[in-house]
């Protein structure tokens, strides 16, 4: 049986090398603005959660391995080669204090993607057996049961039958040609299952024909958190499998941030082919709906509401305005938190990083930056697209004894859904 | 060596070999990076690649809105630098007349005073950004024995020129020469340190613009 | 060889006192001596005897004695003549051949030690032969006139520096008068020719104060080269104005702009052309709308083409800026294949991550 090395780990980081990744290294210039960036430092004031430094172990394999300046400074004895000891230590920058979300992209003068580095650098650290245990055990979980929390069909076909039982609406499973497959987030399953029947009330009075796949019916992709691209292909390719061999149109990414990324914009490179049908967030969804004036609504919510954006859907996405769409016909009162949209705050528990247990306390003082916001809009009621954000925000919150119920923004548009006869 | 001699041989032969240097070392490093490749990106496009590539290499000379409070001081330094150094460089007659010669074009000069302040300007900016350095923690974390040479052969040629201009040394030859020589130490350094950023963050910015672009991401 | 003071010889060509104090006072001035001092040169001068000067002339063009006898102001050319005893000048002596050849010898033996050196021209190393005078050649008569005089002024930049016949590639092996002599005052006069007024002002403070005066770091008279051109220039506003003439024949060259982009190498020249002026003060170079060409300077020849702005390095740029692009992208390329190969080969043999990878095995 083959194992985790740190040889391994050194491999990957050499095959996810690339040009992007070598001006982006040639490029910097310690400026340190990233680190003015990400919620790990300007909550810590830790020079070591720098989204730059994280990448130092990266770094290193591209100035060595990529560059004669560097293979001939290292060959000298003028620079250290990378060792075990470094990724260890580098486990905790790379995992722990990193959701992915991607400010410091937004911010780097010299125009870094560092979280796109963060990501391929993953690759080398699962690889050499530095991956965090908990997002171990999800992609364990992810692969042999089908999804990171262990849910199987028959939970989800129990939760159907509450759903149809209450609503008597019929929630279709293995429908071939439907307009959407949609998918769905263990916790959406577990903890959220309002987002299913809200579908459901949603697609009926759109017209729409959906259905979910017996196959494929969790849409987060533990590969990507994790950073294997191996692990990531092997998890799509179950979507990608169901949706062609239902010929649906449109696949529909839960209220989930990184399974979108995972699906729309890491899926068919993983795959290696583009798709037959097309892969939208269920926001992206919902404003068309509405667009067409096929999604109708009526009254408003009578609270101050504020809208937490997540981070894949606006810096990694570009979803930005039309939530903000659909929050305006269901709020008279809708504020928007500092920051809000591109430069959103993450809710500290991305990327994964939610499922590292160790790393809870940083998350929690991480948090602060969340606090801050929605102590500034001194909103009723937080709404927001993604479940993983959602539960971050709770125990968030909790931690700092916040009052402020949060809301799945597609099961809060089903409340005020324009009742037909 | 008397100055009249020192002057023609940086003029000439030094001149010669530490522009050689410098652009065997950065089409080298440019080559370097561009060839390792990148793979194509497969996900269905929502807008254009190529036209977020170019948007994002001008849009990231201005400042990120969200940090600006938090970077001021790193902005500010920058910023004045970088402005400075490239009036100098740009737009100070000698040099005019150095990039006609070599373009075969020109463009007007800047009068002297312009170019003084400038320079102090310059000088002024690499000092804060130096301060910033000591003193901001990341910064100091981040900042490597090429950075501290990177920071140093810049500033000379800014000094160096002005104590040319204004005579602070004789006889000006001399101090003519020695301010050559130190852009030609600049020159030398450029390809090995992260002054090739000077090149390459149009290349990063376009990777990362071009992705984003593809993605629909206005960024 | 005169045996009358100069105050005598004066007289006797009928020089007033008056023309004579005048020109003590300009040699003042010249030499930035405070007027204090004119009695005592006047003095020193009037009971001087004429200080003997053997003059040679080797590698040049005899610009520089063209230059000399074009002198003025106050009646220079004259008193240039009633200052020295020219005991030696195979331009301007009327005596040739042995007889010329007996007066040097003579003077040399009358004034040993007192006799003041001048030469202009460069002198040639790679062959004796290359330049001779009565059939000795121009190292061995410089060393043995050398020998006994009392100090030595290199006229002209050949003298000084080398000039002309020194510039590369140098066929005759031309050094200058510095080059050879290490154990005596030696004094340049450069410039290509060099301004008279200051020879016969370095003789003036010769006799005045037995000293020669004082000297910068190429061995020229502070008092004459302490500032360059473009310090002194009347064009210097347009200058710090970046305005510039490009062309010599277009706006700016008309309404007398700097001409810096022309090639003008005032700024790193030393001399006093833009002050003391030529042709009895009318005009100097610049102001006749050329561009300094840097003669006062050592190896000016080979300080780029004199039209050429001095910030555009000397040729050879573009050459080198070809071989270092073909150099670099040569290695660039052959760096940026090995690149792509080991980032293709790593790639191809990727390890496949399975969920049972990604621990480490326990030992």
């Amino acid at each position: 049986m083959s194992s985790a090395s740190f040889e391994r780990g050194y491999h990957a980081f050499k095959e996810q090398i690339d040009s992007s990744v070598a001006a982006y290294f040639q490029s910097c210039v310690s400026c340190g603005m990233c680190a003015e960036a990400c919620l790990f430092y300007t909550e810590t004031n830790n020079p070591e959660y720098t989204p730059i430094y994280k990448l130092e172990p990266l770094r290193k394999v591209w100035e060595q391995e990529y560059t004669l300046w560097g293979w001939l400074k290292s060959s000298i004895g003028l620079s250290r080669k990378l060792n075990d000891d470094d990724l260890k230590q580098w486990q905790h920058y790379i995992y722990d204090s990193c959701t992915l979300c991607g400010r410091c992209s937004m911010v780097c003068p010299v125009g870094n993607d560092i979280v796109s580095m963060i990501r391929k650098a993953r690759e080398g650290m699962v690889a050499a057996g530095h991956a965090p245990e908990g997002q171990i055990g999800a992609s364990k979980r992810a692969v042999t049961i089908g999804s990171p929390m262990g849910v199987k069909l028959p939970a989800l076909q129990a939760q159907v039958r509450h759903i149809e039982k209450d609503t008597g609406l019929t929630i279709p499973f293995d429908t071939e040609g439907a307009d959407y497959m949609v998918l769905l987030s263990s916790m959406e399953i577990m903890n959220f299952p309002e987002y299913l029947e809200a579908i459901a009330r949603i697609m009926k009075q759109a017209g729409k024909t959906w259905t979910l796949s017996s196959q494929a019916f969790e849409a987060t992709n533990s590969g990507i958190q994790i950073g294997s691209t191996d692990i990531a292909r092997e998890l799509v390719s179950r979507v990608v499998n169901a949706a062609e061999s239902l010929k649906v149109k449109t696949v529909i990414s839960p209220e989930c941030g990184h399974a979108y990324t995972a699906i729309r914009w890491e899926g068919p490179n993983l795959m290696g082919r583009s798709f037959d049908f097309k892969v939208k967030h269920i926001v992206e969804v919902l404003d068309e709906l509405r667009a067409q004036g096929l999604l109708k609504t009526e009254g408003f919510e009578e609270q101050r509401l504020t809208f937490h954006d997540p981070c894949q859907l606006v810096r990694r996405g570009g979803v930005v305005q039309q939530p903000r769409n659909l929050m305006n016909m269901i709020s008279e009162d809708f504020v928007e938190m500092p920051d809000a949209g591109m430069m959103n705050w993450c809710c500290g528990g991305g990327g994964g990083a939610a499922a590292i247990e160790e790393a809870e306390e940083l998350r929690t003082q991480a948090f602060m930056c969340k606090k801050n916001q929605l102590d500034e809009v001194k909103a009723d009621a937080l709404v927001t697209a993604c479940a993983n954000c959602r539960i971050v925000m709770e125990e968030g919150l909790e931690a700092y004894d916040m009052d402020i119920p949060i809301l799945g923004l597609t099961e809060l548009l089903a409340e005020h859904l324009v009742e037909e006869n | 060596m008397n100055y009249a001699e020192f002057l023609i041989w940086v003029r000439g032969d030094a001149f010669h070999w530490s522009l050689a240097i410098f652009i065997f070392g950065v089409t080298l490093r440019l080559l370097e990076i561009i060839l390792i490749g990148r793979k194509a990106n497969l996900a269905e496009k929502r807008g254009s690649g190529v036209a977020g590539g170019i948007r994002t290499i001008f849009t990231r000379f201005m400042p990120n809105q969200a940090v600006l409070p938090r970077v001021m001081h790193t902005l500010v330094a920058g910023y004045v630098f970088h402005i400075g150094f490239f009036i100098v460089l740009l737009f100070f007659a000698p040099h005019v007349a150095l990039f006609e010669a070599a373009f075969g074009f020109g463009w007007p000069a800047l009068p002297n005073g312009v170019i003084d302040f400038a320079t102090i300007m310059a000088i002024l900016g690499l000092i804060a950004v130096l301060i910033n350095r000591l003193r901001n923690p990341v910064q100091r974390m981040l900042t490597g024995f090429g950075d501290w040479v990177a920071w140093f052969v810049t500033l000379l040629p800014l000094v160096t020129g002005f104590m040319a201009f204004h005579h602070l040394v004789e006889p000006y030859p001399l101090m003519l020469a020695l301010h050559i020589l130190s852009v030609e130490l600049l020159l030398i350094v450029f390809p090995f340190t992260k002054l090739m950023h000077t090149f390459t963050l149009f290349l990063a910015r376009y990777y990362t613009g071009e992705n984003a672009g593809h993605r629909g991401v206005e960024i | 060889m005169s045996q009358k003071t100069i105050g005598a010889s004066l007289r006797s060509q009928g020089i007033s006192r008056r023309g004579f104090l005048k020109f003590c006072a300009a040699t003042a001035s010249m030499l930035a001596l405070p007027p204090a001092v004119i009695p005592q040169i006047a003095h020193a001068l009037e009971n001087a005897k004429r200080q003997s000067v053997i003059w040679l002339s080797f590698q040049e063009c005899t610009g520089c004695t063209e230059s000399l006898t074009r002198s003025h102001a106050p009646t220079l050319e004259n008193l240039v003549f009633d200052l020295l005893s020219l005991d030696y000048h195979h331009t301007l002596q009327a005596a040739s051949g042995d007889a010329a050849e007996h007066a040097r010898e003579l003077a040399m033996e009358a004034n040993k030690g007192e006799y003041l050196l001048i030469v202009d021209g460069s002198i040639p190393t790679a062959n004796k032969g290359y330049s001779t005078i009565a059939g000795i050649s121009n190292i061995d008569m410089f060393h043995e006139v050398a020998k006994d005089a009392k100090a030595i002024v290199a006229v002209g930049t050949c003298a000084a520096y080398g000039g002309l016949p020194k510039a590369e590639p140098n066929p005759t092996g031309a050094v200058s008068v510095e080059d050879l002599i290490t154990d005596k005052p030696v004094i340049n006069v450069p410039g290509c020719p060099p301004i008279p007024m200051v020879i016969t002002g370095i003789v003036a403070h010769f006799l005045t104060f037995n000293t020669l005066p004082e000297l910068d770091s190429l061995k020229r008279p502070l008092s004459f080269y302490g500032q360059n051109i473009h310090d002194r220039c009347y064009r210097r506003p347009f200058y710090e104005r970046a305005q510039f003439a490009e062309t010599f024949d277009d706006e700016g060259a008309k309404k007398g702009w700097c001409l810096y982009k022309l090639g003008c190498k005032g700024p790193t020249t030393y001399n006093a052309c833009a002050t003391a002026k030529w042709n009895e003060g009318v005009s100097f170079p610049i102001e006749a709308g050329h561009g300094c060409i840097g003669c006062s300077e050592p190896d000016f020849w080979d300080a780029g083409s004199f039209y050429k702005a001095l910030s555009v390095p000397l040729s050879g740029t573009a050459q080198a800026a070809g071989y270092a692009v073909a150099a670099g992208a040569a290695m660039g390329v052959a760096a940026g294949a090995m690149n792509m190969a080991k980032r293709n080969s790593a790639r191809k043999t990727h390890e496949t991550v399975s969920i049972d990878d990604l621990e480490r095995e326990q030992s």
